[in-house]
C-alpha cells in the first residue's frame, strides 16, 4: 500500500481514531493497538485531560494514559463555536500537547453540529499564519475547501454526514465530486461514518483516510469494532487502488460459452 | 456465630466510605474482628459515596462500561438486601425523547433483564409523566438506595455486630497493630497506587412538590444523559457528569445547565424545583475503569470503584474476603 503523507509527516495507517466516550482509558487503548492506527485526536475541551489542578498530587491523568499509547496526537478543537475560542483553544493544545497539529473545529449549529464554515476560514487562516498545520473540519462545499487551501491549509477533512450521527456516506456525489476538484490534496473522512461498509465505502472513492470516534467507542465490544474498521479501511483503500469494476445493466457470464459440452 | 474475640482475626479497615463499611460488614460475616478507622469526624461528606446515586443496577450499568459490570454487579443484589433494610426494590426506568429513540434501541440491545414498556405502560409506572414519553424500558430487578441513609446505617449495624469504629481518626497503615489492613481510602490512596486517577462527577439534589417518581429514571441523550433518583421528602437526586479531572471544586455551569436542561425535558414542572444543592466529587478509577485489590505486605487495597460504588462494594469486599481466607489458611 502507497504512503499517506500529511503536512510532510509519512503516516502508515489511513485510520485515525477519536479517543472520547470509551467505556475506560484501557479499552481505549486497546482499541488503538488492535487497529494499527498511528493517530488519535483529542480534545482539549470537556475532559480536561485530567490535568491536576493539585501539581503536588501523582497518579495517572487521561492525558498519561493517552501519552503512553505511543502514537501521535491530533488535538482538537472540538465545542467551540467561536473563532475566538477555538484559536484559543489550539494555542493551549499546541503548549500542552507538544504539536502544532491542530484538527480545528468552528461549530455553527449547537444540535446538528454542522460547521461554521465562515468562521473555520478565519480561524484556519489565523492558525496557518501562528505556524500551525491545519486539519479543517468542513462540509463538501466545493467553495469553502478552495478558500481553504487559499488560507493555506495542506489537509481537508470534509464530513460524511453529522458528527456522531452514524448516517454514514450522506451525499455520495457531493464526496465524489470533492475527491474529483481536489486530485492531490490529502482527503480525510471525518464525521458520521457508523459502519465499516460506509468507511471502506468511502476508501473505495478515493479517499485519504477515515477518521472516526463513536462507531468505534458506543459499539458493543469498541475492540473488536476498531479492528473490523482498521479491515474495512485498509480494503477499501486496496480496492481503489485496484481499479474496481464498472457496473453494467444486466447480466454478463464471467465463464466463458465457447467450449461448452455439446449434449445431444 | 461470632467466634471469642481472643480467637479472631484482627482486620483493619481504613476509609468509610462505600467500599470501606461494605467490606467491614462481610469480614465481619466471614467471622473477623474489624476495627474501621475514618479520618474525618462525621461519616459522609468528604467521601465521594456520599454523592452518589446509589443506583444498585447491574444491567443498566453496563452501558458505557466493560461487560464484567454485569457479573460482578448482581451480587450486590442480594448483598444489600440482607445487609440494609431501607433498600428500594423499585427497579429502573430508562426513557428517552422521541427524537433520541435510537439511544433506547441501543441501550436496549447492549443491555439485559428489561421489559419493553410504551406509553401506557411508563404511565402505570410512573404516573407523573402522564403521555410524554412513548418508549422506554423496565428493568423490574434493580434497586436503589439513598447513600446518606445506607452509609450511617451500615456504619451502625457494624458497631452493633461489635466492630470498633473510630471517627475523626487519621491512621497510617504501618503504624497499627492489625494482622492485615484493608485500605479503602479511594483517590487519598493514590500516592501508593500509581495507576489510579481521579474522574470528577457533578450532581444536583432537587426539591419539588408537584413531581415525585418511585424508582431512578434514566433519561437517556446523545450527549448529554441523566439519570434522576427518588429520595424521601419529595427529594430528587439529578446526576452525573463524568470529567476526566481531579478537580474538586463546585459545579461549574456549563455541567448545572446541562443537568438542569435535561431535567425540565424530563417533566418541564421540574422546572419550578428548588435547587437545593450542586455538588462535586473526585471518583477513584483504574485504567479500566473496573474494581481492583491490591497488596503489599499486610496491606491489601481495594480501590477504583469509579461510578460503581454502591454496585461493586460487594464483589470487591468479596475478593478481600477470598484474599484474606487465602493468606490465613481459615476455613468459611
Amino acid at each position: 500500500m502507497s504512503q499517506l503523507s500529511l503536512y510532510q509527516e509519512t503516516v502508515q495507517s489511513r485510520f485515525l481514531l477519536g479517543t472520547a466516550r470509551y467505556p475506560s482509558p484501557a479499552s481505549l487503548e486497546k482499541a488503538v493497538k488492535i487497529s494499527d492506527c498511528d493517530i488519535v485526536t483529542v480534545s482539549l475541551r470537556r475532559e480536561k485531560l485530567g490535568f491536576s489542578h493539585h501539581n503536588e498530587r501523582p497518579g495517572q491523568s487521561f492525558w498519561s494514559l493517552i501519552q503512553k499509547i505511543g502514537v501521535r496526537v491530533l488535538p482538537n478543537t472540538a465545542g467551540c463555536f467561536s473563532v475566538q475560542e477555538a484559536v484559543t483553544t489550539a494555542h493551549m493544545a499546541r503548549e500542552l500537547m507538544g504539536t502544532s497539529w491542530i484538527k480545528l473545529e468552528v461549530i455553527g449549529d449547537e444540535h446538528s453540529l454542522h460547521p461554521d464554515v465562515f468562521g473555520l476560514v478565519e480561524a484556519a487562516r489565523i492558525l496557518t499564519e501562528d505556524g500551525f498545520s491545519v486539519f479543517p473540519y468542513t462540509t463538501t462545499d466545493l467553495g469553502v475547501a478552495e478558500r481553504l487551501l487559499q488560507v493555506g491549509c495542506q489537509v481537508l477533512m470534509p464530513w460524511a454526514s453529522p458528527i456522531g450521527s452514524g448516517q454514514g456516506l450522506s451525499d455520495v456525489a457531493a464526496l465524489e465530486a470533492m475527491r474529483a476538484s481536489f486530485p492531490n490534496v490529502p482527503l480525510i473522512v471525518d464525521a458520521g461514518i457508523g459502519r465499516p461498509s460506509q468507511a471502506a465505502e468511502a476508501m473505495e472513492m478515493g479517499f485519504d483516510a477515515v477518521l472516526l470516534n463513536t462507531a468505534v467507542a458506543r459499539a458493543g465490544n469498541p475492540i473488536q469494532m476498531a479492528l473490523a474498521f482498521s479491515k474495512a479501511i485498509e480494503a477499501g483503500h486496496l480496492a481503489y487502488q485496484a481499479d474496481c469494476m464498472e457496473p453494467y445493466k444486466g447480466g454478463m457470464a464471467s465463464s466463458p460459452i465457447i467450449g461448452k459440452a455439446c449434449l445431444g | 456465630m461470632l467466634k471469642p474475640s481472643d480467637e479472631q482475626t484482627d482486620i483493619a479497615i481504613i476509609g468509610g466510605g462505600v467500599v470501606g463499611l461494605v467490606t467491614a460488614l462481610t469480614l465481619q460475616d466471614e467471622g473477623y474482628a474489624v476495627h474501621l478507622y475514618e479520618k474525618t469526624p462525621e461519616l459522609g461528606p468528604q467521601t465521594c459515596s456520599w454523592y452518589a446515586g446509589g443506583m444498585i443496577a447491574p444491567w443498566c450499568e453496563r452501558d458505557g462500561a466493560e461487560t464484567e459490570v454485569i457479573e460482578r454487579g448482581q451480587q450486590a443484589l442480594t448483598w444489600w438486601e440482607q445487609h440494609y433494610a431501607g433498600v428500594k426494590k423499585n427497579g429502573s426506568l430508562v426513557l428517552s425523547a422521541a427524537r433520541d429513540r435510537s439511544e433506547v434501541l441501543r441501550f436496549s440491545r447492549r443491555t439485559a433483564e428489561h421489559v419493553d414498556l410504551d406509553a401506557q405502560g411508563i404511565m402505570e409506572l410512573e404516573p407523573v409523566l402522564g403521555n410524554r414519553f412513548h418508549e422506554g424500558l423496565f428493568y423490574p430487578k434493580e434497586m436503589h438506595v439513598d447513600p446518606r441513609e445506607a452509609l450511617p446505617a451500615l456504619a451502625h449495624s457494624f458497631v452493633q455486630r461489635g466492630g470498633v469504629l473510630s471517627m475523626g481518626c487519621s491512621v497510617s497503615a504501618r503504624n497499627l497493630s492489625e494482622a492485615f489492613i484493608i485500605d479503602c481510602r479511594g483517590l487519598s490512596a493514590r500516592h501508593d497506587l500509581s495507576r489510579l486517577r481521579g474522574v470528577r462527577g457533578e450532581m444536583l439534589r432537587i426539591h419539588s412538590q408537584d413531581v415525585h417518581f418511585s424508582r431512578p429514571i434514566r433519561l437517556l441523550h446523545p450527549r448529554q444523559p441523566i439519570y434522576v433518583i427518588p429520595r424521601d421528602y419529595r427529594i430528587l437526586m439529578v446526576g452525573a457528569t463524568s470529567i476526566e479531572s481531579d478537580y474538586d471544586g463546585p459545579v461549574t455551569v456549563r455541567s448545572a445547565y446541562e443537568m438542569l436542561e435535561a431535567v425540565q425535558r424530563l417533566h418541564p414542572a421540574l422546572g419550578e424545583a428548588d435547587i437545593i444543592e450542586a455538588s462535586a466529587g473526585v471518583r477513584p478509577a483504574f485504567p479500566d475503569n473496573l474494581p481492583d485489590i491490591e497488596r503489599d505486605g499486610r496491606v491489601i487495597y481495594a480501590n477504583g470503584l469509579y461510578r460503581h460504588g454502591f454496585l461493586l462494594s460487594p464483589w470487591c469486599a468479596q475478593k478481600v474476603a477470598s484474599y484474606l481466607q487465602e493468606l490465613c489458611g481459615k476455613a468459611a
